[in-house]
């Protein structure tokens, strides 16, 4: 309770900002009213991106291990929704898959995260791969199919589904900004060493953060995978998917909530430009925005906005004001 | 027994094309720290190198050693002098940098490997050379297998040696050690890195070759290269030479193995195996 009054309410930055996203989450919800029928799927597809990219900050975004499982998760839920779909509803099929997400990150986690270093990244990197192989074989094995029709909603469903588990996820990340979890995660990142020093229990912290980064993931891989039609492994456990929130959040900026944000909306909008008009070049474009991203501005397009007010503010003064590296 | 045997033979076929494939990984993380996601990448570049020099050209096979080699070398040096070095500059340390060089990595992946599909387009691709079989006890080998173990094993030991024998290969060793202590002792840690990052191009480069004697490849099939890669690499021990050569050759024998079974269970295997090796042994077979 005293957290959610801090996070909410403790001064006037985080009532505007209460009051921001409330009033962006009333739009988004009321868009549908107003928009033409295609309208509805582009925006669910592009929230799907912005949870993707918001929900991987949460955990490699603070403690900077990497994770390359997006793919693994999202496919997960797509596969889940392809299984169960046809007879539970959609919203049941999601938190089953946002659970489900959440069990295999916990054991992924326990596994991978008690050591440091490039360990996690291999494992997460290949688990996509893994899923995607061995669902495969189980299907053709077991069922003597490659994949499975899925039953569709119509796109405001769809985008209404999508839009809850935003909002959800948008609180979780107000909320644990301000909480001794989010701080822990934060002293992991900076220096490991000094947050078990001080009592954080680093494994425990990691282990949970990355399992609850991965819940969102299924949930909306579930709701997108409806729009879809028809899912067999190859395309439910696609490797772009891996790679893209990572790309995203860098592109944004992961100093606020609102990078990730920014960072897939840009993207997403980019891409589906690049798809249309260039397909045989988006690919190319893709790649190659990503090495100019990491080598030119690492700290994304918030950090590009620091700096440029930090260069402002010494003109003014003279004198260098807050971080400029 | 003949089937065992036939197991035994096959297997050490895959191994060492996997041997190859892992030690130009390790060699570039072991000593530059880069996880080289685009590893696969230039193994298939290689691939389609060979196969345009032999049906296009009619040049053997092995002469596609001498130009894919020096090619995907030369790439890997440029790549890494003028991107990865940056990178490098940039990052505040070395967790940091292995997490940026893995994204700058990736970017490459897809520039490469779209580059080769607007080429060659996204068919399988392959050539026949030496398909008739070989007579080894009881069993029957492809004749192209044989050959391609043989080099494969030639360039492991030759590779070995360089790293033993020579002031290079101790200057290596040193900065897969302790790059800091290294660079103080004068060994010139930036050309050493670049040099690791494209010796192990180079060795991807080779593997290609022998990769596109024996089976039938894709542009899009160097993911598949990739992972086998980083699964050798950690069952042998992260940067660990000889540990890449035997996780190879193991992981090879176990994956014909079971193909022999069911192929479709081969990866989930190979990730099994790595998952256990992750609880009881997380440094490797052979890590320190």
């Amino acid at each position: 309770m005293e957290l959610i009054k801090t996070a909410f309410f403790g001064s006037t930055k985080s009532k505007v900002q209460l009051i921001g996203v409330i009033a962006a989450l009333v739009i988004l919800f009321l868009s549908p009213q107003f928009l033409n029928t295609y309208m509805p799927n582009f925006l669910a597809k592009l929230i799907a991106y912005v949870v993707l990219s918001l929900s991987w900050t949460i955990f490699s975004g603070k403690t900077g291990y990497i994770s390359l499982a997006s793919a693994a998760f999202y496919g997960l839920g797509m596969y889940i929704e392809a299984l169960f779909g046809m007879n539970i509803p959609l919203p049941v099929v999601m938190v089953f898959a946002a659970a489900v997400a959440f069990a295999v990150a916990f054991g992924v986690g326990v596994v991978t995260l008690r050591l440091r270093g490039v360990y996690f990244t291999i494992f997460t990197f290949g688990l996509a791969l893994f899923l995607q192989k061995s669902i495969l074989w189980i299907e053709v094995k077991f069922f003597h199919t490659k994949g499975r029709m899925v039953l569709a909603y119509s796109n405001e469903a769809v985008f209404y589904c999508v839009l809850v588990v935003f909002a959800i996820l948008i609180f979780v990340v107000i909320l644990m900004n301000k909480s001794r979890f989010g701080l822990a995660l934060d002293c992991i990142g900076q220096n490991e060493d000094s947050a078990q020093h001080i009592g954080v229990n680093t494994t425990m912290t990691k282990v949970l953060a990355f399992a609850i980064s991965a819940a969102p993931a299924g949930a909306v891989g579930a709701a997108i995978g409806t729009s879809i039609g028809y899912v067999d492994p190859d395309i439910a456990f696609n490797m772009l998917l891996s790679f893209l929130p990572v790309l995203m959040a860098i592109f944004g900026g992961m100093r606020s909530m609102y990078g990730p944000i920014v960072g897939a909306v840009i993207f997403f909008v980019l891409q589906d430009y690049l798809m249309r008009e260039y397909a045989n070049l988006y690919m190319i474009i893709f790649g190659a925005v990503m090495v100019v991203v990491i080598l030119f501005m690492p700290k994304g397009i918030f950090g590009l906005v620091d700096k440029a007010i930090a260069k402002r503010q010494r003109n003014f003064d003279g004198e260098v004001i807050g971080d400029v590296k | 027994m003949t089937l065992f045997l036939t197991v035994l033979i096959n297997g050490c076929i895959l191994g060492s094309v996997y041997a190859l494939v892992a030690l130009g990984l390790n060699t570039q993380y072991g000593v530059a720290h880069i996880l080289n996601i685009a590893h696969g990448e230039f193994i298939i570049l290689s691939a389609f190198i060979t196969m345009t020099l032999y049906a296009g050209a009619g040049l053997h096979p092995l002469v596609a050693l001498a130009v894919a080699g020096p090619i995907v070398f030369a790439i890997s040096f440029v790549l890494h002098r003028t991107l990865y070095k940056r990178v490098k500059d940039m990052s505040a340390n070395i967790g940091e940098f292995e997490g940026n060089a893995i994204l700058v990595a990736f970017g490459i992946y897809f520039i490469v490997q779209n580059l080769m599909r607007d080429k060659w387009g996204s068919a399988t691709s392959g050539y026949q050379f030496m398909a008739f079989p070989v007579r080894i006890g009881p069993a029957d080998i492809a004749a192209n297998n044989l050959f391609v173990l043989l080099w494969a094993v030639v360039i492991c030991v030759v590779y070995y040696l360089f790293l033993m024998r020579t002031r290079t290969g101790k200057a290596i060793r040193a900065a897969a050690q302790d790059a800091g202590a290294a660079a103080l002792l004068g060994v010139k840690i930036n050309t050493i890195m670049a040099l690791c990052f494209a010796i192990g191009g180079l060795l991807a480069a080779f593997a290609g070759v022998l990769i596109s004697m024996k089976e039938p490849f894709t542009t899009v099939s160097g993911m598949n290269y990739t992972t086998i890669a980083f699964i050798v690499v950690v069952l042998g021990g992260l940067g660990n030479v000889k540990g890449a050569i035997l996780g190879g050759f193991i992981l090879g024998i176990v994956g014909y193995a079971v193909s022999t079974y069911d192929t479709g269970m081969m990866f989930a295997v190979f990730y099994l195996i790595v998952l256990v090796l992750l609880i009881v042994r997380p440094k490797g077979l052979l890590g320190r």
